[in-house]
């Protein structure tokens, strides 16, 4: 995992973001997410509250966003609860962004499933654009942080960029993606094999092939 | 009543008992780090493993595993003793072997649970965990790197003190225990936390590599540092207090000690004093011997014009001597009351904390007038805090102050007693359990009449509960009062009195510039206000050192034991009231500290026996109430006794905490 350390209190900091405010969108946002909640018990939104201030730094710099100290402290004001309450939350899931990032946050995942099927390539396609794991680039364009496992072990290995995850790859068409994020485009999210479309096997079923054209009762086969 | 077998002997445990309870029930000893009796349950340390059928084949945490009927539990077995030996494994892993450099080295549970469940040797040589430092004020000291991650220190700051500070950054490994931005830990019970933590990870700051635990001689003593008469162990070597540390009492401070009580013990050994001095006729002190003092004291020829002040941390032997001295002499002119404070004291059930301690805890409606209840007694607001959670309903006469739990203030203006707002009334009317607490600032403006009349309105006194209480802040005022150190008028009837010759019995809050005429006599121990005020000074002995019986603000009588001897010349008080009787050639009935408390116990046979006094029914009250409570008697928490003033630890504390100025350490 990596290194998790929480942006420096800083006066700079605090003169950039410590005006910070939901704005009207990502206010009707929160007010609904803690509608989700019993009354007194507003405190449990405060993951979704945490999101959405990522989300409009994120639009505020032009990044994924991330949650400097003033933003949590606005957040924790929110939701009436203690700030180290607060801290304690953002700092443990690996969503919530504790240092600025880039424009596009590649998130590389090293587990064991996808490092059997090549993730030390990918790591080594980002390394080659200059990319280094914890670093933002020169640019701003790229962050490089190595994740635990994202779930998508059956299209191993996979990254995921921002909100998407991008599966099936190999170095090559980790490139193809990165270049079209690169100059403005967006890749098609999923997986990058040709022809598949999901998680469905490659080459077809191998097991339960009767399943495929129907309901099949295999009880009886046993 | 669930009954199980514990290693194969059957026991009823109590419902909602958990496994780990239901173990030490049957006297087994169960390893355990975060799991506490007084905090919540975290199952997180994974020691307290046993074995438990019916259930599934695997150890389970016995802390969070509740007891039911039928249970077969083994604390014996070779899977349980495997299990604790790899949970062991598990924590030294990441734990430095620091312990010859480790303050909590010889009362750390890790080093005593390692001897006694853990393997006998390490199997990893990988490089272990480090962790920064976390700065968390003047009064603990971090090493974070020895942290187990048991979680005591925050389930404490939350759920006993109310003040959410200190947290857990990061997961798994990465686990960091921190205070927001490392800013101080700033409540009165802060310092905890550092006999909560079962290693040295949170160690005291001012205590750090002075002394190992065996190296010192316990004594058990009680805190004079505000009226609850905590109970402490006193820990010397030598001729010094090195630390202060609290006792179980469930009925008075549980286990908990206030920053003030454990930290101003520094304060004994600077600016005390340690020889005779006399003011001479340029109005400089110097120092003399004993015999000259006495005889200035005996040219003065007194008579019956001598008045006796008690200070805030005396013991009632040092009152009682004082009160016969002045008695013998001819005089009745006690006063323990130092600010001025002249409440009736008739009947000293109407000044006492009936409901007790431990009392007020069930408490359903609690009104508060004018008192700072976490300045002035920091242990009876954590009991506050618990009659919240069960429940109660707080109500706040005085100046807003930061409570641990919600309370509504209703203003300043007591005239508001008289006219009480509507859901008061009702919530007292509904009440099981109805309390009034009063402080030093209620008292002042003469709330303690009205009080007692709406005590008596609302039936506050009633079976088995009896919720009129006063929270005194001097831990010698209860103990005064029963002595009888109550003048009608307060300390105007002495001033009144112009007495030829004043006894400060460690008298450091008294204006003393109302006694411009009377030869003022310290006897005392640290050169504070009444020293810089006195004419003569005798050294004394401080409460760490002598034998003493104090009353706290509940009425509770308990003894204090004498860790070390008083430095230089100083001597206890009762020798120099004994001797000065002897010099104005007087007899006061005892020879030896025997004899006085017999003598003592003789006269207020409530002194002789520890334990709660009975005061009596409430008297009847009422009145009008009016004035405005514009401050509270502390300004400052850590400033309020001569001992804490002397303290460098305490002045720490009430510049960094109270008044943020900046010390170079804190960027350490």
């Amino acid at each position: 995992m990596a290194d998790r350390y929480l942006e420096p209190d800083t006066p700079e900091l605090r003169a950039r973001w410590g005006a910070f405010a939901f704005s009207s969108t990502w206010e009707e946002k929160a007010k609904a997410a803690i509608g989700r909640y019993p009354e007194g018990r507003q405190k449990s939104a405060v993951m979704a509250l945490l999101d959405y201030a990522q989300r409009q730094v994120g639009e505020e710099t032009g990044t994924q966003g991330w949650l400097p100290i003033p933003v949590m402290e606005y957040v924790a004001e929110y939701l009436d609860m203690p700030i180290i309450r607060v801290v304690e939350v953002a700092t443990f899931y690996m969503m919530y962004n504790l240092v600025p990032v880039g424009r596009f946050h590649v998130q590389v995942c090293g587990t064991t499933p996808c490092m059997l099927r090549g993730s030390d390539d990918i790591m080594s396609a980002c390394m080659a654009r200059g990319m280094r794991v914890g670093h933002t680039t020169d640019d701003g364009l790229w962050t490089l942080t190595e994740v635990e496992c994202m779930g998508n072990c059956a299209s191993a290995p996979m990254v995921q960029i921002n909100d998407d995850n991008y599966e099936d790859l190999t170095a090559q068409r980790l490139d193809v993606v990165l270049d079209a994020l690169a100059g403005g485009g967006q890749p098609k999210a999923g997986t990058q094999e040709p022809g598949r479309h999901t998680v469905e096997p490659l080459g077809g079923a191998t097991t339960l092939k009767d399943m495929v054209t129907e309901n099949h009762d295999y009880r009886g086969e046993w | 009543m669930p009954k199980v077998t514990v290693d194969g002997a059957e026991i009823e445990v109590p419902a909602g008992a958990t496994v780990l309870q239901a173990c030490e029930a049957a006297g087994k000893e169960i390893p355990r780090f975060c799991y506490h009796e007084r905090l919540s349950i975290a199952g997180n340390c994974r020691m307290c493993l046993v074995e438990v059928k019916p259930g599934p084949p695997k150890p389970q945490a016995s802390c969070a595993l509740p007891a039911t009927d039928g249970q077969e539990i083994r604390t014996d077995s070779e899977m349980v003793k495997k299990a604790r030996e790899g949970v062991m494994e598990f924590l030294l892993i990441n734990h430095p072997l620091d312990c010859p450099i480790c303050d909590q080295g010889g009362e750390c549970d890790l080093q005593d649970q390692s001897v006694a469940y853990g393997r006998g040797a390490s199997r990893y040589d990988e490089n272990k965990r480090a962790v920064t430092e976390k700065y968390m004020g003047p009064l603990i000291k971090t090493v974070m790197t020895r942290c187990i991650h048991c979680t005591r220190c925050v389930r404490f700051s939350e759920e006993i003190a109310g003040v959410d500070e200190i947290g857990a950054l990061y997961r798994g490994e990465n686990m960091q225990i921190t205070t927001y931005l490392e800013r101080a830990a700033q409540h009165e019970l802060s310092a905890n936390v550092i006999d909560l933590c079962p290693v040295g990870a949170l160690t005291s700051r001012p205590y750090a590599f002075e002394a190992r635990p065996w190296e010192l001689k316990k004594t058990l003593s009680i805190d004079v540092s505000d009226a609850v008469g905590s109970n402490v162990r006193v820990d010397s070597r030598g001729r010094e207090v090195l630390r202060i540390l609290p006792r179980v009492n469930d009925d008075v401070n549980e286990e908990w000690l206030s920053d003030k009580a454990r930290y101003q013990v520094d304060g004994l050994t600077r600016r005390r004093l340690d020889k005779v001095w006399i003011r001479n006729k340029a109005g400089k002190l110097e120092s003399a011997n004993w015999s000259e003092a006495f005889s200035i004291i005996a040219k003065a020829k007194p008579g019956s014009s001598i008045a006796a002040i008690a200070g805030d941390l005396v013991d009632c032997e040092t009152m009682f001597a004082a009160k016969q001295l002045v008695n013998a002499l001819g005089s009745d002119l006690l006063e323990g009351r130092q600010t001025g404070l002249d409440y009736d004291v008739s009947n000293l059930a109407a000044v006492n904390f009936n409901s007790t301690f431990a009392g007020i805890e069930t408490a359903d409606v609690i009104l508060i007038v004018g008192s700072q209840v976490r300045w002035e007694a920091p242990l009876v607001n954590v009991r506050l805090r618990k009659a919240v959670k069960n429940g109660a309903k707080v109500f706040v006469i005085g100046p807003e102050w930061e409570t641990t739990y919600p309370a509504t203030f209703l203003g300043n203006d007591l005239g508001i007693l008289n006219d009480l707002p509507a859901d008061l009334v009702s919530s007292f009317e509904k009440a099981e359990r109805p309390a009034i607490v009063l402080g030093g600032a209620g008292l002042a403006k003469g709330a303690l009449a009205p009080l007692i009349g709406l005590a008596n309105k609302f039936r506050l006194a009633r079976d088995g509960w009896n919720g009129f209480n006063v929270l005194h802040m001097a831990a010698s005022r209860m103990g005064g009062l029963m002595l009888g150190y109550k003048q009608s008028a307060g300390i105007k009837d002495i001033i009144a009195a112009h007495p030829k010759v004043l006894l400060a019995l460690g008298a450091d809050e008294v204006d003393f510039s109302a006694f411009e005429g009377s030869l003022k006599v310290y006897i005392g121990h640290h050169g504070d206000n009444g020293a810089h005020a006195a004419d003569i000074i005798l050294p004394a002995a401080a409460y760490t050192e002598k034998d003493g019986t104090y009353v706290n603000t509940e009425g509770r009588v308990q003894y204090a034991e004498k860790a070390i001897f008083a430095p230089g010349d100083a001597r206890e008080d009762w020798t120099i009231i004994r001797a000065l009787a002897d010099t104005l050639g007087v007899s006061i009935g005892f020879d030896s500290f025997a004899e006085l408390q017999a003598t003592m116990i003789a006269e207020v046979p409530a002194l002789g026996e520890e334990g709660l006094v009975d005061y009596g029914a409430l008297p009847s009250g009422g009145g009008n109430a009016s004035g405005v409570i514009e401050a509270y008697p502390i300004k400052d928490f850590y400033m309020t006794n001569p001992i804490a003033r002397a303290s460098e630890t305490m002045q720490r504390c009430s510049a960094e905490l109270l008044q943020a100025g900046q010390f170079a350490e804190a960027a350490e």
